[in-house]
């Protein structure tokens, strides 16, 4: 994950407490969403950035998973295409992983 | 209308493991950041030897001697495949080994900061002076000169004075820095920009010997890679551009650089069509060399997965635009995609503005165009590193415009991207794959009547500068040529309006005067 994300989710953790934050995600492939996943849940994995070793335990869920909290019509104008083309359930597989 | 064509193409890459090992940032954050790394000793065992880098047939279609659809029938990992009797000359370009090019950076070096170990600069010496093109470029003779030896050179790097120069685990040389206190004049900053130039040097002669273009008749040259020279008062002042063609006798040639993140050299390949359409000059080169900061810069992930450092190429490249000749493929300066401050950042947006927008334009749809070239990252390379298959998304979403757009049945998505699509095969070297590297075989497919058009796609993340959240995109179709080259006098015309004229005499002479 970014470290310059890693830094301000950390940052708006810290800011607003861990109860009242989601992260959502939007990443293409599923692996690099289920280690962004990780990474707000119990640290970076590859010790690179500000979270790692910093267990936050934070909740993220990808883009794919909220479609029925979003205005269908934005949905489909933001993400549509995108929900087409990607490998939606293992996306979604992967990043509820880390939310157990 | 006389579109401007695309005359010619030249790509070039240089297998660079001594920079990877200690210019790229990978390597340079992890020294920094750990005394022992497992990562830094554990790297040395998965570089590849030189000729592995030949034979790798992603490389063998960056030089032209693969087409892209070639690639699709050699098995994966093509690591695990080489090219059998693969040569390092191409038919579009060349593979350069690193003792050579750390010689061409002496060469293109004008302050005198690139400093060789004696020995090594002999041995170079002998090896660049049978190079068939490099051994008369200009200051050749530079690679005689002020050797230094291996206690000075160790002397200058401990005390970070220079950047290291390494071949094959020795040191060899340093790059010193060019000013004591300005950090854009630093050894760090100084290195990338040598190696900058000297690669972007390597593609222009490159260019000049496979496509016969005399460096004398070049009007302009725009430079479009992703680095930055200047001084602490102008960091970014530029110019590579007339740095790289004073180098290759561009003597009648002015220039500038370009910047745009990725997607700079299709910004530089449409002002380079826009200034030739319009007469400003004749023939403009776009070109831009290496970035030794992106070496290895996945190869954690290579790693951990078993797999070479495959990032261990520097990439270059130059294009030659000019006037319509007739026979070249044109550039459609009347479709030119743009993704417009204003266009919106979701993918749906990007592409729509991008594609879609401008084969609205002329009339085409989706499926007119016969090959499309995002940006053509190796999926080798970005697979393992968690960032897929970069191609093969771009290629999904244009399908899936297509079929939002009614072009395309939604069962034929995957057909559809099959038959516009390609396997990526450029370096990750950030401005290098981005739609470019399939000029050359762009306009060869064109010329021999496989294909009628391409579209060349580069994309650029902005955000990385962290001045704004906006993405950059633009697009340029490339299409066989007619053949008729407008004058700008057409007979038939000129004879219509005197028609016309004489009717007009005729009817009022006719008719009697109105008062």
């Amino acid at each position: 994950m970014d470290l310059e994300n890693q830094a301000r989710i950390k940052e708006l953790a810290e800011k607003y407490g861990k109860d009242d934050l989601i992260v959502v995600l939007g990443g293409a492939e599923a692996e690099a969403s289920g280690l962004a996943a990780e990474t707000v849940a119990t640290g970076d994995p590859t010790f690179a950035g500000p979270l790692s070793g910093v267990s936050l335990g934070l909740k993220a869920y990808h883009m794919f998973e909220l479609k029925d909290q979003v205005d269908s019509e934005v949905y489909e104008e933001q993400v549509g295409m995108m929900e087409m083309v990607l490998n939606v359930d293992e996306i979604i597989e992967e990043v509820k992983t880390y939310r157990k | 209308m006389n579109y401007p064509v695309v005359k010619g193409a030249a790509y070039a890459l240089i297998q660079a493991n001594g920079m990877l090992f200690y210019q790229g940032t990978t390597q340079t954050q992890e020294r920094r950041k750990n005394g022992v790394s497992e990562h830094l000793e554990k790297l040395p065992d998965h570089l590849r030897s030189f000729e592995e880098a030949v034979s790798y047939a992603p490389n063998q279609v960056y030089i032209g001697n693969l087409n892209p659809d070639e690639l699709k029938g050699i098995p994966r990992p093509w690591f695990q495949h080489p090219v059998p009797d693969a040569q390092r000359d191409g038919r579009f370009g060349e593979i350069m080994p690193e003792d050579e090019f750390i010689g061409l950076m002496k060469i293109v070096d004008a302050f005198d900061l690139v400093i060789l170990e004696e020995s090594f600069q002999v041995r170079v010496k002998e090896k660049l002076a049978v190079h068939p093109f490099l051994k008369g470029i200009k200051d050749f003779e530079k690679i005689n000169k002020n050797p230094g030896n291996q206690a000075d050179i160790y002397k200058l790097t401990a005390s970070d004075s220079a950047q290291p120069i390494y071949f094959d685990g020795q040191l060899v040389g340093c790059v010193k820095k060019a000013h004591e206190f300005d950090e854009s004049l630093s050894h760090h900053v100084m290195f990338e920009n040598l190696v900058g130039k000297a690669s972007a040097v390597f593609a222009l002669k490159l260019l000049m010997a496979k496509t016969g273009l005399n460096p004398e008749e070049v009007d302009y040259i725009i430079e479009c890679s992703e680095e930055a020279c200047g001084d602490m008062n102008q960091r970014g002042g530029g110019n590579f551009a007339k740095a790289i063609g004073e180098m290759c006798g561009c003597l009648n040639a002015t220039g500038s650089d370009t910047r745009s993140f990725c997607a700079g050299p299709a910004h530089a390949l449409v002002e380079a069509a826009a200034l030739t359409q319009s007469g400003i000059y004749k023939n403009v080169v776009v070109l831009a060399g290496g970035a030794s900061a992106k070496l290895g810069m996945n190869s954690k992930d290579h790693i951990k997965k078993g797999l070479p450092a495959l990032e261990d190429m520097l990439g270059a490249f130059a294009i030659h635009i000019g006037e319509n000749d007739g026979v070249s493929p044109v550039i459609r300066t009347d479709a030119i995609g743009r993704h417009k401050i204003g266009s919106g950042a979701s993918p749906q947006a990007v592409m729509t503005a991008i594609v879609a927008d401008p084969l609205d334009k002329i009339g085409y749809r989706i499926t007119d165009i016969d090959r499309y070239a995002p940006e053509m990252q190796n999926p080798e390379i970005t697979e393992p590193a968690g960032a897929g298959d970069v191609p093969l998304a771009n290629y999904k979403m244009i399908g899936a415009l297509g079929v939002k757009r009614g072009e395309i049945v939604r069962a034929d998505l995957l057909k559809a991207v099959k038959s516009f699509g390609m396997p990526g095969f450029a370096p990750t070297q950030g401005h290098v794959p981005s739609g470019v590297p399939f000029i050359g075989y762009a306009r060869k497919m064109i010329m021999e009547d496989n294909i009628t058009r391409a579209m060349i796609v580069g994309k650029g993340s902005l955000f990385l500068g962290r001045l704004t959240n906006l993405f950059d995109g633009v697009s340029l179709i490339i299409e066989k040529n007619t053949g008729v080259i407008d004058t700008g006098f057409n007979k038939e015309e000129v004879r219509g309006m005197i028609a016309e004229a004489l009717r007009d005499l005729a009817k009022s002479l006719a008719s009697p005067a109105k008062r």
